[in-house]
């Protein structure tokens, strides 16, 4: 643990699982919270001293500590460097969990541009887990689908932490119905733990939304492309993921369960979440190499969330690529979804 | 519960019970405690005479009464990969596979088949819930892919009896994409203009609801039957209240709309029969009278048809 509050350096406790939360925050970085996960501890402790030595320089301290500070932060650098260099899938798991990751609303706002954001699903509701709408990529016309968890207590609760209800998947597909009447090729970006285990949903039809809803994404006469950003939980996100083109964030997950409810299922203890994310194959790098998915978008050195700009960018250029091949392509965009999921698992 | 539970010590109660008949002779009733024999039950479909109860079936004991005459061919199911991920739990999985299979003499939890219903050719798909309590994976994905191909091939309608309390997790990922796999063979029937019938017995919940089992025309389902996207439990754990009666079963979910009718077993065969001879456009078809079922001992293996 490092040190107490007011000494200059930060001040971490351990918020939920393995996130530390940085309570104290330096003058100099006021505007930024910091948020480390178990295995970055060598990092927040190096970059906690970079902290304190700025300061220190800041106050006029006597002694030039400009060397110091820059040796730091190459000690900094390389033991992210270290810690990022062979992530487990349960830290993967972390990772794509990530407080601070990058989230649907950051891509849509980085990545499109005149986005009209609809809602409803002219039956029952609007919900805010899965956003709905159309946009400009590249000053292309899209329909936008995605989930959005939230940043904040508040936002959070308005997005329900990202799970979506029947409405939201209602939504998506009278969205993709629009798409397609339009024929406006669809973006999906998926990030969410689940669909929202509740009376109320279950009441409303959960699974025949979420069934209809992947129905209606694998009968698109439109190309569409889906990007898992962080989390893939499940039926709630394969909904919204049966695309042309399947492309994973390199740190995120795609599993049929999370970790947690394998390990409560399979080995009846929500502490073997470890064992079950090893196990069950839940990384980018496993399902490109079971041909689950299309490609594999790079992240930028400590995750998505240490490189926002690198990250949209690298998002960006891999939805247009895929756009682009999936252009000179001759085959029916329904058809090749379709046959394509058939062939999935064929070849294993 | 009877007096004896409430009376008596548990360790002498135990000893009691192992004194008590072999449990596939005489079959307790889960709502009233009722003990039934085996050959009562059998014959009654496994529906508890005096309750109404309907008890799991075997998948061939349902085709075995629901085909005319009980005569029935079924399809050989496709090869898939075994154990693609090398899981293990606190089992390998393989080895859960080998104990099912010889357990269930299945290889899988899905059977595909053909016959006539009420003299109507259909194409059936029952999930078997005694194989791995009817998990869908690999191996059922592409059966259940099989089926509807064989329906479409040969323009038959299709009913399928679904039972299963989700992905089979052992296979990760590719058990989630057996919900796109069979949602994409579920819509070439429709647009062949096949119906496709969803018969929902106990239980019937996940990915399994969240695909097929929830895609059809018309959705019956058996009296009681749990149906629903998450369990029970994880819906306990998350919102933390108590679920209200009759949470998730068929009377539930046909008041919420998400079934067309709730239909005892006994009545399965005829309520088929009628509705689709309607919508494949056919004559009345006979009227079938539940008393007179075919009888329960015909232990005539069907053949398997290569087609």
């Amino acid at each position: 643990m490092p040190a107490k509050p007011g000494t200059g350096i930060p001040y971490c406790f351990r918020l939920t699982g393995s996130v530390f939360k940085v309570s104290w925050v330096p003058r100099v970085l006021a505007s930024r919270m910091y948020n480390y996960l178990d295995f970055e501890k060598p990092v927040a402790d190096l970059e906690g001293k970079i902290v304190e030595l700025k300061k220190m320089s800041e106050n006029g301290g006597a002694v030039d500590v400009a060397d110091e500070i820059s040796r730091l932060e190459k000690r900094s650098r390389d033991a992210l460097r270290d810690a990022y260099k062979a992530l487990t899938p349960w830290q993967k798991a972390q990772v794509a969990r990530h407080p601070d990751r990058p989230h649907c609303v950051d891509y849509i706002a980085e990545l499109m541009t005149d986005y009209t954001p609809l809602a409803g699903d002219r039956a029952f509701g609007e919900d805010n887990a899965l956003l709905c709408g159309f946009a400009r990529f590249r000053g292309e016309p899209v329909a936008v689908i995605g989930q959005e968890k939230g940043t904040d207590t508040q936002s959070r609760l308005k997005h329900n932490f990202g799970m979506a209800r029947p409405e939201g998947y209602r939504k998506a597909v009278r969205i993709m119905e629009m798409a397609d009447k339009f024929g406006i090729p669809l973006i999906s970006l998926v990030d969410t733990a689940g669909a929202y285990p509740g009376i109320g949903a279950e009441e409303r039809g959960q699974a025949e939304a979420i069934a209809r809803s992947t129905s209606a994404c694998l009968g698109l006469r439109v190309p569409n492309i889906s990007v898992i950003i962080g989390e893939g939980g499940s039926g709630g996100a394969i909904a919204i993921a049966t695309a042309n083109k399947v492309y994973m964030l390199e740190h995120s997950i795609y599993s049929v369960i999370s970790p947690e409810g394998a390990a409560s299922i399979l080995w009846h203890d929500s502490t073997r979440a470890r064992d079950a994310a090893t196990n069950m194959k839940i990384t980018a790098q496993d399902l490109l190499e079971m041909k689950v998915i299309d490609g594999i978008i790079a992240e930028p050195l400590g995750g998505a969330h240490r490189g926002r700009e690198a990250i949209m960018q690298a998002a960006g250029e891999q939805i247009a690529a895929g756009f682009r091949e999936l252009a000179e392509s001759t085959q029916d965009y329904r058809e090749h979804r379709r046959d394509k999921f058939l062939a999935i698992g064929r070849t294993l | 519960m009877n007096w004896i539970t409430n009376y008596v010590r548990p360790k002498i109660n135990s000893m009691l019970g192992r004194r008590d008949m072999p449990d596939n002779l005489w079959i307790k009733d889960p709502d009233s405690g009722e003990m039934i024999f085996h050959k009562d039950l059998e014959e009654n479909q496994f529906v508890v005479p005096s309750s109404g109860h309907h008890m799991k079936i075997k998948g061939k004991e349902r085709l075995r009464f629901l085909f005319d005459e009980g005569h029935y061919e079924t399809l050989e199911n496709p090869k898939v990969a075994v154990d693609p991920l090398r899981f293990r739990d606190e089992k390998r999985y393989i080895d859960r596979l080998k104990e099912n299979r010889a357990k269930t003499g299945m290889e899988d939890t899905i059977i595909n088949a053909t016959g006539e219903i009420d003299g109507l050719p259909v194409a059936v798909t029952v999930q078997d819930f005694s194989f791995m309590g009817g998990s869908l994976g690999m191996a059922a994905g592409d059966a259940i892919i099989r089926g509807f191909e064989n329906a479409v091939e040969k323009k038959l309608p299709l009913v399928l009896f679904a039972a299963s309390g989700g992905a089979r997790m052992q296979e990760g990922i590719l058990s989630l994409m057996q919900l796109a796999r069979t949602t994409v063979a579920v819509d070439r029937l429709k647009e062949a203009g096949l119906p496709y019938i969803v018969v929902l017995t106990n239980p019937t919940t996940g990915g399994v609801t969240a695909s097929y089992a929830m895609l059809g025309d018309v959705h019956i389902a058996e009296p009681g039957a749990l149906i629903g996207f998450a369990g029970p439990r994880v819906i306990e754990q998350t919102i933390r209240e108590k679920l209200p009666e009759g949470f998730q079963r068929a009377e539930y979910l046909m008041e919420h709309g998400m079934v067309d009718m709730v239909v005892s077993r006994l009545d399965m065969k005829a309520t088929l029969g009628r509705l689709l001879r309607i919508l494949m456009k056919q004559p009345p078809g006979t009227v079938i009278d539940p008393e007179a079922l075919p009888a329960a001992a015909s232990d005539e293996a069907p053949t398997p048809a290569h087609a």
